[in-house]
């Protein structure tokens, strides 16, 4: 088969700007109520793939551990067309748990061989998102890539490819930096390096028939331990309101002077 | 016997941040009976870090500019050689890189943006208490390790601590390591400059726009502001979602953590996601139509009404009292 075989990793989230209730032993956030998605700068890395595939050629297989109503998740991704899903759940993680990151990494670790021995080819380009929009880890996609002893950056807003080379830009303070790594390479990907497309009529009737394949594993807890969640204590301020409308502008420029700045 | 904590100083070319000393602090916090050893990974020579009382330097031709899996590698090794207390580093985009890259070689866990740390006596867990959410919500968590990994949320300790030898008298460590093959395989190749002068993550003033901006060309006032108080420009992701700014521009959760003398926020709502990026702001001046706004209600200053009419009379005023 010619083109790229890119497998991403995602992970199913509270809908970002969702109000975050726990439940009564504030072991787990409480579900009911809440809009899922996936998680940021993970849509972001399901759209990078996209790109690439449509520059290249090849196929996407779309992954996540989580609970069974991941599956969601995946088919949006196969509704904005990629190719292959896999759902990998168990009664722990069906029961509301969470893996610890390198819980979690061993597991997709274990998933990305039995694919690849599968389809007797590795993957070229693994993507993952930078860190998850809740858990914020910052570390299953490194750990993934070095069981691999694949070479992974970070942090990525631009990804190209051209002669089995793959060229990653990641923004720094007044630019970007350029890293250049050869395939096969891992990326974690931010928000910001495209606009996730949305699903056609077409890709979502694709979409519901499209095959989630799944397979048992047993969790192997890594050092990581949630014991409870907790809500932060909110500082109540004074606001100090300095008027309304275009009058207020004065004293606007009063406390611009007092704070130093104008 | 447990050796002083390292601390990873994150450095670009030699310039370190304001924000890698917070890790200083930390260490400081969770070993107030030990020395700290701070660790910079590359350069020809270093300075002293002040607030630790050894420097180790990491040198290797691998390491001359910033290299995740080198890094990762190198920092590893030290840790091998020195069986520290723990590794910490500031949670900036390259401490969390290279403290994962860690604790993938030792198979340790690496708790991440860790705002509480307590050592558990001789071999039981840590206690740690850490962000998720980017802040909105809390976890309390152990840390069962060998070799405990953690990186400290952003703008919850001091960039300077109080105490600590002065640098002058402490020592400078050379380590040189071994570093596989594929050690220089991921580093920085070339540099694309897209900015001068003021960036948003540095700039003491930050003018931020939200959905009440409502189009691109609104955001022309809060250029002008923002270019008079040599300020930044920043936005909320709704702005960026709409294509109004760059990515870049973004502040939030998803965007950049800014932390400026002021922050002027025009018609933004102030929802958690934007509020983390910018809560550690030591003043804040909402402009927003409604008075219920939770930007309004948190900000330490507000003005009530519409950021068009507001912001070009804050530029008209600003003008009139210079000339």
């Amino acid at each position: 088969m010619s083109g790229l075989r890119i497998l991403v990793c995602v992970k199913r989230v509270p809908a970002p700007g969702a109000q975050i209730t726990l439940t009564p032993d504030a072991r787990a956030v409480d579900a009911r109520n809440l809009a899922f998605t996936t998680s940021p700068h993970e849509e972001c890395a399901v759209e990078a793939a996209l790109q690439l595939v449509e520059a290249h050629g090849g196929d996407i297989t779309v992954l996540t551990v989580g609970p069974p109503e991941a599956e969601e998740q995946l088919r949006f991704s196969v509704s904005v067309g990629v190719q292959h899903a896999v759902l990998l759940t168990n009664d722990e993680l069906a029961a509301g748990g969470d893996l610890d990151p390198q819980a979690t990494a061993r597991t997709i670790t274990r998933g990305v061989r039995t694919l690849e021995t599968e389809a007797a080819r590795p993957f070229d380009v693994l993507l993952f998102g930078n860190e998850s929009a809740d858990s914020g880890g910052f570390q299953v996609g490194v750990r993934v890539a070095r069981m691999l002893g694949l070479p992974i950056v970070n942090g990525i807003k631009g990804i190209a490819i051209a002669d089995g080379v793959l060229t990653a830009r990641r923004e720094g303070d007044a630019g970007f930096e350029v890293y250049r790594m050869p395939l096969p390479a891992a990326v974690g990907v931010k928000e910001g390096i495209n606009l996730p497309r949305y699903p056609t009529l077409p890709g979502r009737l694709r979409s519901k028939k499209a095959e989630v394949r799944s397979w048992p594993f047993v969790t192997e807890p890594g050092g990581l331990t949630m014991v409870r969640f907790a809500t932060p204590t909110v500082e109540l301020t004074e606001t100090v309101v300095l008027g309304a409308g275009a009058g207020a502008a004065g004293a606007v420029v009063d406390l611009l002077v007092e704070l130093g700045i104008a | 016997m447990t050796g002083a904590p390292l601390v990873l100083i994150d450095h670009d070319r030699g310039v370190v941040g304001d924000d890698t000393r917070q890790a200083l602090a930390f260490a400081r916090a969770c070993f107030p009976d030990l020395p700290i050893a701070a660790v910079v990974i590359g350069r020809e020579q270093t300075e002293p870090i002040a607030g630790a009382d050894t420097t180790f330097h990491i040198r290797h031709t691998a390491l001359v500019d910033y290299a995740p899996e080198a890094w990762g590698d190198a920092l590893h090794e030290l840790a091998v050689a020195q069986s520290p207390g723990a590794i910490v580093a500031t949670g900036t985009e390259r401490g969390n890189e290279v403290l994962a890259h860690v604790a993938a070689i030792a198979d340790q866990p690496f708790a991440s943006n860790v705002i509480e740390a307590v050592a558990g006596a001789s071999g039981t867990p840590w206690q740690i208490r850490r962000l998720r959410w980017g802040g909105s919500l809390l976890e309390d968590a152990t840390l069962d390790a060998t070799l405990p990994i953690m990186s400290c949320a952003l703008h919850v300790f001091p960039n300077e601590i109080s105490g600590g030898p002065p640098n002058a008298d402490t020592p400078v460590v050379e380590f040189v390591p071994t570093l596989g093959p594929d050690a220089g395989r991921t580093r920085i190749v070339d540099r694309v400059r897209v900015a001068e002068g003021i960036t948003l993550t540095t700039a003491p003033v930050v003018v931020s726009g939200g959905r009440g901006v409502g189009s691109e060309e609104g955001f022309a006032a809060i250029e002008a502001l923002a270019e008079l108080l040599g300020a930044a420009v920043g936005c909320s992701r709704v702005v960026t979602n709409q294509g109004w700014r760059p990515h870049a521009d973004q502040v939030g959760q998803t965007g950049k953590r800014v932390a400026p003398d002021l922050y002027i926020a025009c018609g933004i709502s102030g929802a958690i996601q934007h509020w983390v990026g910018m809560q550690a702001a030591k003043n804040v001046l909402a402009i927003n139509t409604d008075p219920d706004a939770p930007m309004v209600t948190k900000a330490d200053y507000a003005v009530i009404g519409d950021l068009h009419e507001i912001v070009p009379a804050i530029v008209a005023e600003i003008r009139r009292r210079r000339t």
